[in-house]
C-alpha cells in the first residue's frame, strides 16, 4: 500500500488533490481511499488530505501516519503542521516552494517545485494542486502522467482544466528533467 | 458501473436510481453532500418526476417526507447528529404511521460539547424509535443499503435509518459500484401505499388511539420489527443473487472461526478491526471480527449462534450511554444471557477521536480489561479534570 | 348541485350548512364542547373546499382540540381523506403531500393544513412560515380561539391583552395577559408576500365560505385566520358563540379583510362601530376588567387596539363620503 499525505491551507484544492489522486489511481485500476483531516477549517486555515493506493481492498479507516510520500501544498505550513512527520524510509517529500527547504530525515527524496508559479503562469491562478500532481507523478512514479490528466478532466472541464493539464505537464517534465 | 466517488455521492445517485418522488433538504454537516447530490441530480434532469423540496429545518424536513409517503409517494431524506435530535418528535411519528421513509444518517457526535466529527451518539439516540437501522461498512454497502432499505420498508411498511460513518465514509472517495437503472427497476417495483391520502377511498391516518387499543399498536408494531428479521435476511441474499455482491443482512463474520475472541462492532470501524484480526491471527492469535448491520430489529438469535462458541466477546462501540456504559455492548450482554462468556466494552472513537489499528491491537491482546474501557482516552486531562464529589448529601 | 329551498332565502345566498346534501366533511358524533367555534367553523370552510373542489381536498390537522374531538380510534369523524402527525409541523406534512399530489399529477386534489393558534402562531410558526417562504400549494387555516384550549386554556402566542387564561390569571395589580406582547398572524402571513391572505369569522359564515371558495383554487401558498370563541375557555354561555364572535368584528378588534402578496384589498366595513365593552363584558376571561375593581385604563387600552383597527382596515366609512 502506498499512502500520501497532502498538506496546504483552505482554499488551496487539499482535498480536491487527494481526490484527483485517487481517481487517478483508480483509472489505473487499482483500489484508491481519498479522505479530508475532516474539520470546519475555513479559507487559509492549514488543511490535510489523505490519499492510500492499493492493489488490494483498502479496509483501514485511520488517519496516514506514516506516509510514502508528502505534499505540502504551503510551505509554511511545514513546521506547525510538522509536515514531514512519520515519513517512511525511501519516502518522498514534495514541497510547493522556489526556495531549498531542510528536512532532517534521511533516506528521503525532498524535492521543491514552484508549483505556484507554475499555476500563476499556466493557469492564471495561484492553485498548485494539479501543478504538484504532475511532479508527483514524475518524483514518485507510482502513477502515469495520462492517469493525473484523466483525473484533472473529472475535477475541472473546458479551458480551465486545459490549463490545469498543461501545467501539470510542465511539472512533470521539469521534475523528470531535473532527476 | 465501477467510479471512485465521495460517499455521500455514492449514495445519492444510488438514492436516484431508488426514484423517490419526495427529496427534502435541510443543511447539516457530515451529510450535507448527499442532499447537495440529489439536488445536482434533479436539476440535471437524472432524477426526474421528483420533487425536492429546501425546508426550514430537520422538523420540516422529516414532516415534509411524512407527508409524501402519506399522499402515496417514496419519500428520502437524510440528516445527522442535532438534526436528528430536532426532528426526533417526527422520527417518532413516521414509524408509528407505518410510513416507509428512508432517512441516510450520517453519524455525527451529539453536543455539547459541540462536535462536528463522527461516532454513533446520534443512531444510539433514535434507537428505540421504532425504525429499522442498518449500520454500513464502506461506502459500497452505504450505497447499496439505500436499495435495500426501500425495498425493505415498503414490504413491511416501517421507516429505515441507514447509518454511515460521518466523514470516515460520507466525506472518503472510494470506489463503488453503481448499479444500472434496469437493475435497481427489476429489484424496486413502484411503491405500492398501504393506505393513502385518496379522495376516492378517504380515510383517516393518525387518529387518537386510548388505553384500550394503544398497547395492541405497539405490540404489533413489536412484532412486525421481530418479522421484519427474516425479510432483511431474505432481501439481502435476493440483492446478492441480483447484485453479485454481499451487501446488508443482519451480521458478518470474518476472521478466523470458531475464535476465542470476537470483536462486535457496527460501521466502518469493521475495516479498522479486519486488519487488526488479520494480524493477530498471522501473529497465532484466535479472533473473529462480527458486524451487526442490522442493529434494529435487534438480530438477537443470529447473533447468539453465531457468538455461541466464544470465550469473549469484545464489542467495540462509538457511544457512551452516560450513567450506565455501553450500549451495544448491554445489548449483546443481554443476548448472550446464560452463556459462559465475557462481554467487555471498548467504548472508542468518541467525537472523532482516531480509531487505529494498533490502539485495537493492542486492546485485543490484552488479558483483562477493565469493566469499560475507553480506548485513547488521554488520562493527563481526566487526572486534572476529575475532582470526586463526596458522598455527602449537602 | 340541487337543493330545497327553505323560507325566502334566495338561491345565490345559500350557505353550504343550508344544503341538503352538504358533504358533512367533519359528521355529527365527534366529541367537541357545546357551542364550540372552532368545530363550527371547521365544518363550514371543510364543506366549502369541499363543494369547490368537487370533493377534491385533503386536510392536515395539527394536534389540538380538532384533532382530539375529532377521532378517537375507532371513531373517526371526518368524512375526507384527513391526516394528523404532530403538533408543530401540520404546514410541512402539507407541503409533502402537496408536492406528492404534483408527482402523481394530481394538482386538482386541494391540500388544507389546519390547527389552532398554538399549532401556528406558536409551536408550528417555523414550519409554517417556511411553507409560505416556499410558496408551497397548501391552504393554511388557523382557528383562532386565542390560547391553549386543549390542554386547559393557557396563554398562546395570539391570546389578546388583559385575557385571562390558566397561566395569566389576573390578581391584584397583574390584570390578565400584557399588552403589546402576542403574534399577529395575518400580518406575519401577509410579510411573507403569499399569493392571499384573509381573515374570517364563524358569525359570517357568508364571508367565510366566499374567501374558502376563492382561496382553495389559487395556487401557491394562502392563509386563512379565522375567529372562533371557544365557550370554556373564554366564559360565556354556550349559546353565545354566534353573538360573541359577532360582537369581536363588530367593535373593531376583529377586523375581517383579504389581502394580496401583502397588500390588504379588501375589508369588511363595521359601519356603527360598538364599544369595546360590549364584547368584552359577556366573557368571564374579561371579567376582572369590570365590576368593583374595574379598570378603566385596559378598557382604554383595548379601545385604543379597536380603533387602530377601525382606522388601519377602514372599516368605518368616511360620513362625509
Amino acid at each position: 500500500m502506498f499512502q500520501v499525505r497532502i498538506h496546504g491551507r483552505g482554499g488551496q484544492g487539499v482535498v480536491t488533490a487527494a481526490e484527483m489522486l485517487s481517481v487517478a489511481a483508480f483509472l489505473e485500476g487499482k483500489y484508491a481511499q481519498a479522505f479530508p483531516s475532516f474539520g470546519s477549517e475555513r479559507m487559509g486555515a492549514p488543511v490535510m488530505a489523505f490519499c492510500r493506493i492499493s492493489d488490494k481492498e483498502i479496509r483501514l479507516r485511520e488517519p496516514i501516519m506514516e506516509p510514502n510520500a508528502v505534499i505540502v501544498q504551503d510551505s509554511t505550513v511545514i513546521d506547525s503542521a510538522d509536515a514531514f512527520r512519520g515519513v517512511v524510509e525511501k519516502g518522498f517529500i514534495l514541497v510547493n516552494s522556489t526556495n531549498d527547504i531542510i528536512c532532517n530525515l534521511k533516506n528521503v527524496t525532498l524535492k521543491c517545485i514552484g508549483a505556484t508559479e507554475i499555476a500563476l503562469e499556466h493557469i492564471g491562478r495561484p492553485i498548485p494542486n494539479a501543478v504538484l500532481l504532475g511532479s508527483f507523478a514524475g518524483l514518485t512514479g507510482i502513477l502515469k502522467l495520462e492517469s493525473v490528466i484523466e483525473a484533472i478532466k473529472t475535477k475541472f472541464s473546458g479551458a480551465i482544466a486545459e490549463k490545469n493539464i498543461h501545467a501539470a505537464r510542465v511539472a512533470y517534465d521539469k521534475t523528470l528533467g531535473e532527476a | 458501473m465501477l467510479y471512485q466517488l465521495e460517499g455521500s455521492h455514492a449514495i445519492a445517485r444510488t438514492v436516484a436510481l431508488c426514484r423517490p418522488g419526495v427529496v427534502c433538504a435541510y443543511p447539516i454537516s457530515p451529510q450535507t453532500h448527499i442532499l447537495e447530490g440529489l439536488e445536482e441530480l434533479i436539476r440535471g434532469k437524472k432524477l426526474e418526476n421528483c420533487e425536492y423540496l429546501n425546508v426550514e429545518s430537520e422538523m420540516g424536513a422529516l414532516s415534509v417526507a411524512i407527508g409524501g409517503e402519506a399522499a402515496g409517494v417514496r419519500s428520502y431524506t437524510a440528516t445527522s447528529s442535532q438534526g436528528l435530535l430536532y426532528m426526533i418528535e417526527a422520527v417518532y411519528n413516521a414509524s408509528g404511521l407505518e410510513l416507509p421513509i428512508v432517512m441516510t444518517l450520517g453519524n455525527r457526535a451529539l453536543g455539547a460539547p459541540i462536535n462536528i466529527w463522527n461516532d454513533h451518539s446520534d443512531a444510539m439516540s433514535a434507537r428505540d424509535a421504532g425504525w429499522i437501522m442498518f449500520f454500513a461498512e464502506t461506502n459500497q454497502e452505504a450505497a447499496d443499503l439505500h436499495i435495500l432499505a426501500f425495498k425493505v420498508a415498503e414490504k413491511v411498511h416501517c421507516p429505515v435509518i441507514v447509518n454511515v460513518d460521518g466523514f470516515i465514509l460520507t466525506h472518503a472517495y472510494d470506489r463503488v459500484d453503481i448499479p444500472s437503472q434496469d437493475k435497481v427497476d427489476d429489484f424496486l417495483p413502484p411503491y405500492a401505499p398501504k393506505a393513502s391520502l385518496d379522495v376516492n377511498h378517504p380515510v383517516a391516518i393518525g387518529t387518537m388511539v386510548p388505553p384500550e387499543y394503544f398497547m395492541e399498536v405497539r405490540h404489533l408494531a413489536h412484532r412486525k420489527q421481530e418479522d421484519s428479521l427474516a425479510v432483511i435476511e431474505c432481501t439481502a441474499h435476493a440483492f446478492e443473487k441480483k447484485f453479485g455482491r454481499n451487501s446488508g443482512g443482519l451480521l458478518r463474520r470474518y476472521g478466523s472461526p470458531n475464535a476465542d475472541t470476537v470483536i462486535v462492532a457496527m460501521g466502518s470501524v469493521a475495516g479498522t478491526i479486519k486488519d487488526a484480526v488479520d494480524e493477530l491471527n498471522q501473529e497465532g492469535g484466535q479472533f473473529e471480527e462480527l458486524s451487526i448491520i442490522c442493529y434494529r430489529p435487534f438480530p438477537a438469535e443470529a447473533l447468539r449462534n453465531s457468538l455461541k462458541n466464544a470465550k469473549r466477546i469484545i464489542v467495540v462501540e462509538k457511544s457512551l450511554a452516560v450513567g450506565i456504559g455501553g450500549i451495544l455492548s448491554r445489548e449483546v450482554e443481554l443476548t448472550m444471557k446464560g452463556c459462559d462468556v465475557d462481554v467487555i466494552t471498548v467504548v472508542a472513537g468518541l467525537g472523532g477521536r482516531n480509531i487505529t489499528k494498533s490502539m485495537l491491537k493492542e486492546c485485543f491482546n490484552k488479558k483483562s480489561h477493565e469493566k469499560i474501557t475507553f480506548l485513547g482516552l488521554r488520562n493527563d486531562i481526566i487526572g486534572k479534570q476529575y475532582v470526586p464529589i463526596n458522598g455527602d448529601c449537602c | 348541485m340541487s337543493h330545497l329551498t327553505i323560507g325566502n332565502r334566495l338561491e345565490k345566498n345559500v350557505t353550504a350548512q343550508s344544503m341538503y346534501d352538504r358533504s358533512n366533511s367533519l359528521t355529527s358524533g365527534h366529541r367537541a364542547c357545546q357551542g364550540c367555534g372552532e368545530a363550527l367553523a371547521a365544518r363550514c370552510i371543510l364543506d366549502a373546499a369541499y363543494i369547490a373542489t368537487d370533493g377534491k381536498v385533503a386536510v392536515i390537522n395539527a394536534t389540538g382540540c380538532l384533532e382530539v374531538f375529532s377521532c378517537v380510534y375507532p371513531e373517526n369523524s371526518w368524512q375526507i381523506p384527513w391526516l394528523h402527525s404532530l403538533f408543530g409541523n401540520a404546514p410541512a406534512v402539507a407541503t409533502g403531500v402537496a408536492a406528492a399530489f404534483k408527482r402523481q399529477g394530481k394538482e386538482n386534489v386541494r391540500v388544507i393544513a389546519q390547527g389552532g393558534d398554538g399549532a401556528l402562531a406558536d409551536i408550528g410558526m417555523g414550519c409554517l412560515s417556511g411553507m409560505f417562504d416556499r410558496n408551497d400549494d397548501v391552504l393554511c387555516v388557523c382557528y383562532d380561539n386565542q390560547a391553549y384550549m386543549n390542554t386547559g386554556v393557557q396563554r398562546s402566542g395570539a391570546t389578546p391583552a388583559f385575557s385571562r387564561t390558566a397561566t395569566t390569571l389576573p390578581t391584584g395589580d397583574y390584570l390578565g395577559n400584557d399588552v403589546q406582547t402576542g403574534k399577529n398572524l395575518p400580518k406575519i402571513a401577509m410579510a411573507h408576500g403569499i399569493p392571499y391572505v384573509a381573515t374570517a369569522s364563524v358569525s359570517n359564515i357568508h364571508d367565510l365560505e366566499k374567501k374558502v371558495a376563492k382561496a382553495i383554487h389559487l395556487k401557491g401558498a394562502r392563509y386563512l385566520h379565522v375567529h372562533v370563541p371557544c365557550p370554556l375557555g373564554w366564559g360565556y354561555p354556550t349559546s353565545e358563540t354566534i353573538k360573541v364572535a359577532r360582537l369581536a368584528v363588530q367593535c373593531g378588534l376583529f377586523p375581517l379583510f383579504e389581502a394580496e402578496r401583502g397588500k390588504v384589498i379588501k375589508s369588511t366595513p363595521i359601519n356603527a362601530p360598538l364599544k369595546v365593552e360590549e364584547y368584552l363584558k359577556g366573557q368571564r376571561r374579561f371579567a376582572h376588567l369590570f365590576g368593583k375593581n374595574a379598570s378603566s385604563d385596559a378598557l382604554i387600552t383595548l379601545q385604543n387596539i379597536a380603533d387602530d383597527n377601525i382606522r388601519e382596515y377602514a372599516l368605518v366609512g368616511d360620513p362625509n363620503e
